[in-house]
């Protein structure tokens, strides 16, 4: 008697798969939140275009352009002071906002260029990092910019305009940096 | 005795209702984590990383140039090469043509330089002076965001 009773327990015992899919969508679910997809990012340039020789360069009034010059060394001349990569960021905003009260300084916004020289053997890294300083300088202006017009910053700016409305932030304070033509003897 | 060969029979069965739903998780989740990658890079990039970062949302305009030492066999690195698509330019005056004529199949191209962070300007600078001439004038300096001010 002992022994069918056993035997009928046995038989019953089955893991209830029933609630397996909902365990099967929660672990997908969570691997969908938590992964990230491989996102293309980095800094953003426009090339000049290519040189006309018959055609002159628009003049730029000296006071008005920012030049920055890294050596093979990676030591950085900033406006002809020897200078650090740190000093970039605010030495570009202060050039930028200047609208014409100190005379070092750009007479406006819509003027100010801001121009970067390197070396041939200057480290890649270091005039990214160059770069970087500059466009942080642009973007903090411009997340100042959008704030005073009562955004949170200068992506949500962005956010509301609409398809070809005219960014006025960018129109008023267009980034310009311009990348000095390499020196022709030295290639 | 008889009740001892009757156990050894009854086999529990693991249920297998569920197998599809696991396998179809783990494909999904594979589907969207695996990148494609549709050529083989032949010298070493280590991007330098950077604060101000824009993200390129559109990533069929984009054409990649890599620049970096070479990789040679045994873990070892060489000379600082340029390649586009699958091939290690020689040339550096074969950029313009190859990418004059990415540019009149896709006018709003924007090519991204994969340069690695221990390169010099120089190759930089003769590939950007090459883009000019080809007309491809949207760049964009392939960097990653910067960890360790996190």
């Amino acid at each position: 008697m002992g022994v069918l009773a056993k035997k009928k327990q046995r038989r019953e015992a089955e893991i209830p798969t029933s609630s397996m899919a909902d365990i099967a969508f929660l672990l997908l679910i969570f691997f969908l939140v938590t992964t990230t997809i491989d996102v293309d990012t980095g800094i953003g340039m426009t090339l000049p275009p290519e040189l006309d020789l018959e055609v002159e360069p628009p003049p730029v009034r000296e006071r008005n352009m920012l030049s920055i010059l890294i050596n093979a060394q990676g030591q950085v001349l900033l406006e002809d002071l020897p200078s650090s990569v740190a000093q970039i960021r605010g030495e570009v905003r202060t050039h930028v906002t200047n609208q014409g009260q100190d005379p070092r300084y750009s007479t406006s916004p819509g003027q100010a260029v801001v121009s970067i020289k390197t070396d041939r053997q200057t480290p890649y890294s270091l005039y990214i990092a160059t770069m970087d300083e500059v466009w942080m300088a642009y973007f903090e202006i411009w997340d100042t910019e959008a704030r005073s017009l009562g955004f949170i910053d200068y992506q949500d700016y962005r956010g509301s305009l609409d398809e070809g409305e005219e960014n006025l932030i960018r129109d008023e304070w267009p980034a310009q940096i311009s990348l000095a033509e390499p020196d022709p003897g030295d290639a | 005795m008889g009740h001892f060969t009757k156990k050894s029979k009854a086999k529990p069965e693991i249920s297998t209702a569920s197998l599809p739903d696991i396998i179809f998780m783990l494909l999904i989740f594979f589907m969207v984590t695996t990148v494609l990658r549709e050529q083989e890079v032949q010298v070493r990039t280590i991007l330098p990383s950077a604060e101000a970062l824009t993200k390129i949302e559109q990533k069929r305009y984009v054409s990649y140039i890599w620049a970096g030492p070479e990789r040679l066999p045994g873990n070892r690195f060489g000379d600082t090469k340029v390649q586009i698509d699958d091939a290690v330019i020689e040339d550096m005056t074969n950029i313009r043509s190859i990418m004059y004529r990415k540019l009149t199949q896709e006018p709003r191209l924007i090519v991204s330089l994969r340069v690695d962070e221990e390169s010099e300007m120089g190759v930089v600078t003769d590939v950007q002076q090459e883009l000019r001439k080809g007309g491809t004038l949207r760049i964009n300096y392939s960097s990653k965001r910067d960890i360790s001010n996190l």
